[in-house]
């Protein structure tokens, strides 16, 4: 056994990339889980094949699991990799980009470098495996993954295929080793996995173990690496998705609320996931409706809304549009309704399965008429839950429709999430109407001082009363072409909608001193390579600051004295500016766009080399 | 709908308790008008308690008739009365919920939400008032207009052809279709009475005339001369006779209808088709006595009114399991907090 050195490290970014059968998001998720127990912070990211069943070996049939860990606090699932795993060639092909130019290391299963998967990967010249593997600067590990995989298990019965599937777990096995883990919460979990399947459990666990002695008895590997506990705050922790924390925000509203919970909704990419959480949850009130398109899941559940139901609809972008008429129906009613906006890439069908956050606009003012909708937005998965709740309470409060902004990176990626306790939640408020003393005739829409007007339920005696989308009189709902009438209702349901921001907290800086030379004001997924970029030039001694805002429609109170503190502005956004837009219009500030549409996330060394020419 | 029927404590209410005080703005003369006394006076005979009723209507002139009505009452938006309608259903089975719509709104701009109602057969009932035009609109032809119909936007004579309601219904796998008219109100209040008495999606097709933009689009339906020759009312178990004398009848060829006349000795009252509500092969074939007014002569098939099928099946939300408040309101905090917690969580110091 030779000499082996251990680095420490304080941050990681590994990419485990191979063809869809070769168990890379099983593998990420064990190391992931391992990392976890560690006591690592971290954040990962799914990369599923663009295509349902790509053929073999081919870039489009290539799946990946992205994990960033640290012993610092990690607020994004990284941007280029320390480590790629490439179990064959079109997984090395369509990640070599994204591998950090200097000092990291590629991991390849030289087995699935033969010429075949070569030219299925489509290399040009492919009878010379390595030819085009640049590999200056990189430490490239070549491994026979297949082939030892099949050694280790010279005396199993199991058939060749079973066999070769096992081959994942000689890559987590090295990795723990590479990493300096144990074995045995890994061990633990496939024990769990294969409880019915004793011959795969015996079979798994020994290329398991095979990997982590290779990496141990190889003469070439003489370098570990070490990544110390993060500092994170005391409690229980658990994984999770933003799709998840989404769910669960919601499930605890109609909880704590004591409103059951309607769902409805089309399948629509990056948004069914809610729909096929929601559906297993029923046990907890939930109810959920596959509705026949995005316009009957809207209307249903405005419906369920005006039947005294926590009403929720989710959707993406296209999605969003088809929504529009019935979201000014909801406004117009002032019933209590949540519409969930898991952004992609657009316009039109886009890109479904990129990021993207430019339904903004759409949110902010896509509807005919004066139509304000309070707009919330989700910085990062494990925010999900409380933007969910606060959305809730915000609509049943306010007797309002609310759209909550979130996005594929956030749905799909996970974090380790301290899981919080609903009875420190703040109450969520349920007025129904009840009949009024005699003599007395219902007025559906009175307002209360916070211009709210009484939910009156159906099967309630005495409030039998008939609303539409048509103009309201005031007070007595009836329909009305009066002029200044029109005028008072547009002005009440601004008002009203304004009158929100008195309700939430007002506006923070995330980081950074109080005044200075730069802000970053961000909103959605932004939140982590804003923080991670502004933490650095605040080690390098900058004047910057870090506001992310979760609520755009009303904007929190205390935002203009906050932009007002800094020389410059700069919004980094994943569309053309629209926040851009919004605070130009709203403080007649100069505010430097930061634009990024390509799908993908802004990286942290792009944002930084941007605000640096600023700071200068 | 068992809690809907249950017998109040004050005295019995009328057909004019359920009217609202809002004066009603249809065009006078319209069928709308007979609709709504109607459907008011069924509501008193099922003694329905006001609150427990539900009107949702779309957009069109029939959609104001939830304003015209003492009971909760919403007037949607255009086509969507159906899918509002689905989700306070979802949520509220204890409510007597009806969708007024008409032609344009629920055929042609709510065609698909129409169709999945019925398909889904929620207990939910709907009165597509049938006038054959955009009335609201002042006057464009609809899904349901007669071929060569000069109208705003078919100057020359229109050339779509005309949906066929009820066979559209079928299609989609309605359990109650059925078929009234304004004029004979009656005949339309007990099919109103039908509609609310089955279990399951019940949709009653009213023929309704819109003396302003297409009057007389049903005269043939309707007038003294004319009606008795050419429809027919179904009841179950009766043979299908029809005629001014009661001197046509109807019966199966194999799998063909065919009409015949009774006073030429060939045939008798025996030898007819018995109407069977339940027969879905036959109720495929009445829906298809659909002859174009204009065209019928003396050997069409007349067009048929009253209940044409009626099937007991489960609803949607039967098939459901459905958690309602008490349910909700049994979770203890325990529940939430393990579903927060999941599966495999850990602690850090
Ligand atoms: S336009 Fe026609 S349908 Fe509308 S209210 Fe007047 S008569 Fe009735």
């Amino acid at each position: 056994m030779s000499e082996t050195e251990t680095i420490i490290k304080e941050e990681v970014t590994i990419k485990f990339a191979g063809d869809s059968g070769d168990g890379m998001q099983l593998t990420g998720k064990l190391f992931t889980e391992n990392t976890a127990l560690a006591g690592n912070d971290l954040a990962t990211f799914p990369d599923f094949p663009s295509e349902i069943r790509a053929p073999t070996g081919t870039v489009w049939g290539v799946s990946g699991f992205q994990v960033h860990f640290g012993s610092r606090k990690i607020n994004t699932p990284g941007d280029q990799y320390d480590v790629l795993v490439a179990m064959n060639a079109a997984a090395f092909k369509s990640n070599l980009s994204m591998v950090k130019r200097i000092g990291a290391t590629i991991i390849i299963n030289t087995d699935g470098f033969d010429s075949r998967n070569l030219r299925l990967a489509e290399y040009e010249n492919a009878d010379s495996p390595f030819a085009h593997i640049p590999l200056e600067g990189y430490e490239l590990l070549k491994i026979p993954v297949t082939k030892l995989t099949k050694e280790a298990l010279a005396d199993s019965t199991l058939g060749r295929k079973d066999q070769e599937r096992c081959k994942n777990m000689f890559v987590l096995g090295y990795l723990l080793w590479k990493y300096n883990r144990r074995l045995d919460n890994s061990i633990l979990f496939l024990e769990e996995k294969f409880k019915h399947k004793p011959d795969l459990l015996v079979a798994n666990r020994k290329v398991l173990k095979a990997g982590f002695y290779f990496g141990e008895t190889n003469e070439s590997f003489t370098s570990r690496y070490q990544v110390d506990e993060a500092d994170l705050p005391q409690g229980r922790y658990r994984g999770i998705t933003g799709t998840e924390s989404l769910v669960f925000g919601l499930v605890t509203a109609s909880h704590k609320s004591k409103l059951p919970l309607y769902y409805a909704s089309y399948p629509i990419t990056p948004a069914s996931d809610i729909l096929h959480n929601l559906v297993a949850l029923e046990d907890y009130g939930v109810k959920t409706f596959q509705a026949e398109d995005e316009i009957a899941a809207i209307c249903s559940a405005i419906g369920a809304a005006y039947g005294g139901s926590l009403g929720i609809t989710g959707t993406s972008g296209p999605g969003l549009a088809l929504k529009t008429e019935a979201m000014g129906l909801a406004a117009m009613l002032e019933l209590p309704l949540v519409i969930l906006n898991i952004q992609r890439g657009g316009p039109s069908t886009g890109l479904p399965t990129k990021t993207e956050q430019a339904d903004l606009l759409m949110a902010l003012y896509g509807r005919n008429g004066e139509c304000p909708i309070p707009v919330l937005a989700v910085p990062n998965p494990s925010e999900a839950f409380y933007i969910a709740y606060e959305a809730c309470k915000i609509a049943v409060e306010h007797m309002t429709p609310v759209i909550v902004l979130s996005d594929g990176y956030i749905n799909n990626g996970a974090v380790p999430w301290k899981i919080p306790n609903p009875d420190e939640l703040p109450p969520i408020q349920v007025k129904f109407a009840v009949a009024p003393e005699n003599g007395i005739d219902y007025l559906p829409y009175k307002r209360d001082v916070n211009g709210v007007r009484p939910w009156a339920i159906p099967g309630t005696p005495g409030l039998m009363h008939q609303i539409g989308g048509l103009e309201k009189e005031d007070g007595t709902g009836s329909v009305s072409y009066d002029p200044d009438n029109h005028q008072l209702m547009v002005k009440a349901r601004q008002a009203k909608v304004d009158t929100i921001a008195d309700f939430v907290p007002d506006q923070k800086i995330e980081s950074g001193p109080e005044s200075g030379d730069v802000l970053v004001l961000g909103w959605g997924s932004t939140h982590g390579v804003i923080e991670s970029a502004v933490q650095q030039l605040l080690s390098e001694g900058h004047k910057i600051a870090h506001a992310h805002l979760r609520h755009i429609a009303p904007l929190p109170n205390k935002l203009g004295t906050i932009l007002n503190a800094y020389k410059k502005v700069i919004i980094p956004e994943v569309n053309n500016g629209q926040l851009v837009k919004i605070i130009k219009d709203k403080f007649l500030l100069p505010v430097i766009p930061f634009s990024q549409i390509k799908g993908m996330p802004i990286f942290k060394d792009e944002l930084v080399s941007f605000i640096t020419k600023h700071l200068s | 709908m068992a809690e809907a029927n249950q017998p109040l404590e004050k005295a019995p209410l009328r057909s004019k308790d359920y009217a609202s005080s809002q004066m009603v703005r249809w065009c006078p003369g319209c069928g709308d008008y007979a609709i709504l006394s109607q459907f008011q006076s069924a509501l008193a005979i099922l003694e329905i308690p006001k609150e427990k009723v539900a009107i949702i209507s779309g957009i069109g002139c029939s959609s104001r008739f939830p304003y015209y009505m003492n009971t909760y009452g919403v007037h949607s938006i255009h086509g969507r009365a159906t899918a509002f309608a689905t989700g306070l259903r979802l949520t509220r089975p204890d409510l007597s919920i009806w969708v007024v719509t008409g032609d344009g709104d629920g055929l042609a701009i709510g065609g698909n939400h129409m169709l999945h109602l019925l398909r889904r057969n929620l207990d939910i009932n709907v009165l597509l008032f049938n006038n054959q035009i955009y009335g609201l609109t002042k006057g464009q032809y609809s899904p349901t207009s007669q071929p060569g119909l000069k109208t705003k936007t078919s100057p020359s004579g229109l050339s779509d052809y005309p949906l066929n309601p009820l066979a559209f219904a079928l299609g989609a796998g309605a359990s109650f279709v059925a078929r009234g008219i304004d004029r004979d109100s009656k005949h339309l209040r007990n099919l109103i009475i039908a509609s609310h008495q089955h279990k399951g999606t019940a949709f009653l097709e009213i023929y309704q005339n819109c003396n302003i933009f297409n009057d007389g689009a049903f005269s043939l339906f309707t007038g003294k001369e004319t009606k008795l020759d050419h429809t027919i009312l179904l009841e179950s178990g009766q043979p299908l006779i029809f005629g001014s004398e009661k001197q046509y009848g109807i019966l199966l060829d194999g799998h063909l209808p065919k009409r015949v006349d009774l006073n030429n000795r060939q045939y008798s009252i025996d030898d007819l088709w018995i109407h069977d509500e339940k027969d879905i092969y036959k109720a495929q074939i009445l829906a298809r006595f659909f002859d174009a007014p204009g065209e019928m002569t003396d050997t069409s098939f007349p067009r048929p009114f009253g209940i044409i099928y009626q099937e007991a099946k489960p609803c949607y939300q039967d098939l459901q399991e459905f958690h309602s408040k008490e349910t909700m309101e049994s979770q203890s905090e325990k529940d939430i907090q393990e579903l927060l917690k999941g599966k495999s969580s850990w602690i850090v110091e």
